[in-house]
């Protein structure tokens, strides 16, 4: 607290600046000599910013501060750093500020002042309001809480290891997301390393991947990644030129902000548009991706050796004004948003004197070129204006024109200011324009062109694809981005003939399903005689009935036949979880016999059923290790026959692991909504609850499976779970409402899997 | 009007319009010279009918076009016995009164029946020209007029709905596609009356959505839509409307490539 005996009055008025200077400085009251020598300077700063009884606040809290015994820098950075501050946020706010000092000082936590008080200037600028800032402090309080290492669960002993980071990355981020958007990644990376204080640490410096991609999901705009196909279609449908899109992330990359670009690879585009100008985020992409293309039509690349930097740019503005022409005149009506986007700089806001205005310049030329209303005044940009479309009446002009014309521009507009380093940016960035990388080309005498080539064979082809999938988070009922790592493999090989003495084994079962199937065996068309009305006369019926009403009987007028369609329209995909627990021997059956080699057996005699009755089906098995390897064994993909191969497949059928089931889920609903039929059926096979080595909470994995279901059923498949866990009414339940059955013998599955399976279907 | 022609009703009066695409006109007419069996293959909407229709007119044969789909039975083509107050009467199929009339039979989207229904036309279609009416037990011997025409689009059916091999080596086959721009625009013009300067943004829209075939589309925006598009805008619907209205609403539920179709509309018409 301000030791000062009168801290609320400013000291006495005197004509004498240095007296004045003097007694603020008694008042200051601070041993270091670093923080003695700026005190005048910023005094004066926060004399004339600040004012008043704000100035005594001021200086009272940087006494505070010095006497905290933290060191200088929480107080050379406040000193710098609050004079603007105060003017921005208003009175009040350095009470808060404070308050929230005194509570963190209190805890291990205190050291993080100096870098507080150095990031503050740029947080509360993305701030901008008290009552934001005031959330923003109380997320710090929280995080500091909850990121502390703790013994025995009393006071936190070590100090959080993530709060320094946060402070110092929360301005950088805020340029992006809102307050809101900073809480919730925030609270992500709190709950998911609440035990790893090191990798914590990571994800709030944002050196994680988890953290970046859920970092992601918070900002605000139009995301390149779940437009990708729209985008695609329309260079597809307008340009007929589909070129790879590759995303760059503008939200890493500090130093400056990096263009659009076409290189071999294809079209690199920025991840995420927020809308501006009244243009959507979508809108612009298309825009983007216009302008690309067109330049691929329409632009031959030029020599950039001996090209000054000037004329290069000039060139460009050129080529991308003719460019745009030409897009304008096949597209009309893209007319709008394109002068949305394209800047309009005031024609005299740059001062020649002063800084160097080529690029302000071009601007205006390109603007005048492509808005016949610029209503720009200067001789110059008017000349060239009508010396551009005069070349573009007759032709689509080509490249060499532009050369030329932007060497005579060049010429003639040059001015002595344009080399200053100083240049004016302000309203010169077109943003749908790229980096015109493509338009040069270098002659480079020894070309290290073989250094590709040199640098090592291809890796060799990897026998799993690896998917990504979200995870459903019940606590803060969202989606965790990319959480999950799948890996899709082919099973092992083992003995197909296995399969079929297992069918062997079950002879009498089969020949009663065999019945049974018979039955629902498709017939194809269906004769329906008798009828009041159909396709063609029964003529039996018909005389029948003839002779019924000679002899003067009440006669029968059912005298028709038509046909029915009799066809079963369905695919299943059957879904059985390897986890470690199928190894289990079944209870009071022989010690040879496990859950897994009974689900073998089942699933045998399934295949064989659905086979029979000709359902296109699929077989895959799931288990696994943690997040980050989930696997996805495909043993019979739905093209393919029930033959030797996915037999053998099945034969060598392996438990291990735990069972996430929502990955799963999704991965197998990804192929059965490619099935296109009237209904798709998803069968899992699992004898326990959802569980994995890495997740604590187990109802996180279980309402993880629960989203998964309901957003199956959202695509049109439905799934049904057969269950060996005879006590899992509860949690089944919970996942899959009333889509369950549950088998309490186990030792009856290879009986009751091709029944419950007929049941759902006929 | 002759009251021994059965056919009356099937005659073509009028001239359609037809703008032919290459020489398929003079083509026709050298297989009906030697009465050999024709197929027209072709995306939806590319004219097919339309060129049937010309070319019955242009014979003064009478058309019988018969509209297959899945329920349609051989007897739908044949014939069948009805029952009437003295007993049973035969009633001939639209096939069958081709055959003993002298008529240009048409089986149109002939892949929508089932396949066990066209086979009985195979008799018809080779050397013998004759049609059994094994119901009636009688043999039906082909009019020296009569020709089979039949259309199918090999586009968009499944591998089930495929011809039989047995069936597609009795035709010869005329394979069509949409027309080339300028063709297709002035048959804009014609047709609907537009001018040829509202036809050419319809055109470059209707290129855009053919190059999606494939891609989510299962079939490009068809002439006759655009016909339909020109129609709506020369009865004065505002062009964008009139676009989504007949190009982009019938041809697709994906929400993607509605936003490619409207976006490519908002960009060809200012």
């Amino acid at each position: 607290m301000p030791c000062s005996p009168d801290p609320g009055s400013a000291p006495p008025d005197t004509p004498d600046t240095d007296r004045l200077t003097e007694d603020w400085r008694r008042r200051f009251d601070c041993a270091f000599d670093t923080a003695q020598s700026i005190f005048a300077d910023c005094l004066t700063a926060a004399q004339e910013q600040l004012g008043g009884a704000s100035v005594a606040a001021y200086v009272d809290a940087a006494r505070f501060l010095c006497k905290l015994g933290r060191g200088a820098e929480p107080v050379l950075a406040f000193l710098e750093g609050w004079p603007a501050i105060g003017a921005l946020l208003g009175p009040g706010s350095l009470e808060i500020v404070l308050a929230w000092v005194r509570t963190i000082q209190r805890t291990s936590n205190g050291d993080v002042l100096g870098a507080f008080f150095q990031a503050l200037p740029a947080t509360a600028t993305s701030l901008g309001s008290r009552e934001l800032l005031e959330a923003y402090l109380e997320l710090l309080t929280e995080v500091a809480q909850r990121s502390s290492v703790s013994i025995h669960r009393g006071h936190a002993i070590l100090p959080s290891q993530a709060l320094p980071e946060l402070v110092r990355i929360a301005p950088r981020l805020l340029q992006q997301v809102n307050l809101q958007g900073l809480r919730t990644w925030a609270a992500h990376g709190l709950r998911h390393y609440a035990r790893n204080p090191e990798r914590q640490a990571g994800y709030f410096a944002m050196r994680s991947a988890d953290s970046r991609a859920l970092f992601q999901s918070q900002r605000q705009g139009t995301l390149l990644r779940t437009h990708e196909r729209p985008m695609d279609l329309y260079l597809r449908a307008l340009w007929d030129d589909p070129v790879a899109l590759i995303s760059y992330s503008e939200a890493f990359d500090e130093l400056r902000r990096p263009q659009p670009y076409a290189d071999a690879r294809g079209f690199h585009l920025p991840d995420l548009r927020v809308d501006r100008d009244g243009v959507s985020g979508l809108d612009q992409y298309r825009l983007i991706l216009a302008h690309l293309a067109a330049h691929r039509r329409f632009t031959r690349s030029l020599t950039a050796d001996n090209v000054s930097p000037f004329r290069r740019l000039c060139i460009e503005t050129f080529e991308d004004a003719r460019v745009d022409t030409l897009l304008l005149k096949r597209f009309p009506g893209l007319r709008r948003p394109l002068l949305a986007l394209h800047p309009r700089p005031e024609e005299h806001a740059c001062d020649p004197a002063r800084e160097s205005c080529i690029r302000h310049r071009l601007t205006m030329l390109s603007r005048a070129i492509l808005d016949p209303d610029h209503g720009y005044r200067n001789p110059l940009i008017l000349k060239f204006t009508g010396a551009f479309h005069e070349r573009l009446r007759q032709t689509a002009g080509d490249t060499s024109d532009m050369v030329e014309l932007a060497t005579e521009y060049l010429i003639e507009s040059r001015l002595p200011s344009d080399a200053f380093a100083n240049i004016r940016f302000a309203d010169t960035e077109v943003p749908y324009r790229d980096d015109n990388r493509h338009l040069w080309h270098f002659i480079e005498i020894d070309d290290a062109s073989d250094f590709d080539a040199a640098s090592g064979p291809a890796p060799a082809a990897q026998s799993s694809v690896v998917y990504h999938y979200p995870e459903w988070d019940y606590t803060t009922q969202s989606y965790l981005a990319d959480w999950v790592s799948l890996y899709e493999h082919l099973h092992p090989r083992g003995q197909g003939e296995d399969i079929e003495r297992l069918l062997h084994k079950h002879a009498p079962l089969v020949k009663r399903l065999e019945r049974v199937l018979a039955r629902l065996t498709p017939q194809d068309r269906e004769r329906l005689r008798r009828q009041e009305d159909g396709s063609e006369l029964d003529l039996d019926w018909a005389v029948r009935s003839w002779i019924d009403r000679r002899s003067r009987r009440t006669c029968d007028q059912r005298v028709n036949q038509s046909f029915r369609q009799v066809r079963r329209d369905l695919a299943v995909s059957l879904l059985l979880d390897l986890s470690a627990s199928l190894q289990d021997p079944v209870r009071g059956g022989d010690s040879t016999q496990t859950i897994l080699s009974l689900a073998q057996e089942a699933v045998a005699l399934l295949a064989w059923a659905i086979d029979r009755l000709g359902d296109p089906f699929a077989i895959a098995g799931f288990h696994s290790n943690t997040r980050h390897e989930a696997r996805y064994w495909h043993i019979k993909g739905f093209s393919e026959a029930w033959r030797d191969e996915p037999r053998a497949r099945l034969a060598a059928l392996e438990a291990g692991y735990s069972t996430r089931m929502g990955v799963a889920l999704r991965h197998a609903g990804h192929y059965l909504s490619g099935q296109k039929k009237d209904k798709r059926l998803l069968l899992i096979l699992t004898d326990g609850q959802p569980a994995d080595i890495d997740v604590s909470d187990p109802d996180l994995l279980l309402n993880d499976a629960r989203q998964a279901v309901l957003e199956l059923e959202r695509d049109g498949i439905l799934c049904h779970c057969i269950s060996l866990d005879p006590h899992a009414d509860d949690y089944v339940r919970k996942i899959f409402g009333k889509q369950f059955s549950i088998i309490d013998r186990v030792e009856r599955l290879p009986e009751r899997l091709p029944e419950i399976f007929l049941t759902l279907t006929t | 009007m002759d009251p021994s022609d059965v056919l009356h009703d099937y005659r073509v009066d009028r001239e359609p319009y037809y703008r032919p695409q290459t020489d398929e006109v003079e083509l026709f007419l050298a297989a009906y010279e030697k009465r050999l069996p024709v197929m027209l293959k072709g995306p939806t909407g590319c004219g097919k009918s339309r060129f049937v229709e010309y070319m019955a007119w242009k014979l003064g044969r009478p058309l019988l076009t018969v509209a297959c789909n899945e329920d349609m039975t051989a007897a739908d083509l044949v014939g069948r016995w009805l029952l009437d107050t003295d007993g049973t009467r035969w009633q001939d199929g639209l096939l069958t009164l081709a055959a003993r009339h002298g008529g240009i039979c048409y089986l149109d989207e002939i892949v929508e029946a089932r396949q066990d229904s066209t086979v009985v036309i195979h008799p018809l279609t080779d050397h013998r020209r004759q049609l059994p009416l094994d119901k009636k037990g009688e043999l039906v011997q082909a009019h020296p007029d009569f020709q089979l025409v039949i259309s199918y689009n090999p586009g968009y059916q499944s591998v089930m709905k495929d011809l039989k091999q047995s069936t597609k080596q009795r035709f010869t086959a005329f394979r069509f596609d949409y027309p080339s721009p300028d063709v297709e625009a002035e048959i804009l013009v014609r047709e609907t009356g537009i001018d040829p300067a509202t036809a050419s943004p319809l055109i470059e829209l209707a290129k855009s959505a053919r190059r999606l075939k494939g891609h989510g589309l299962d079939e490009g925006i068809s002439t006759r839509l655009l016909v339909y598009a020109a129609s709506l805008m020369a009865g004065g619907v505002p062009a964008a409307r009139a676009c989504r209205m007949a190009l982009v609403d019938p041809l697709t539920d994906d929400d993607d490539i509605r936003a490619t179709l409207e976006h490519a509309i908002d960009a060809l018409f200012p």
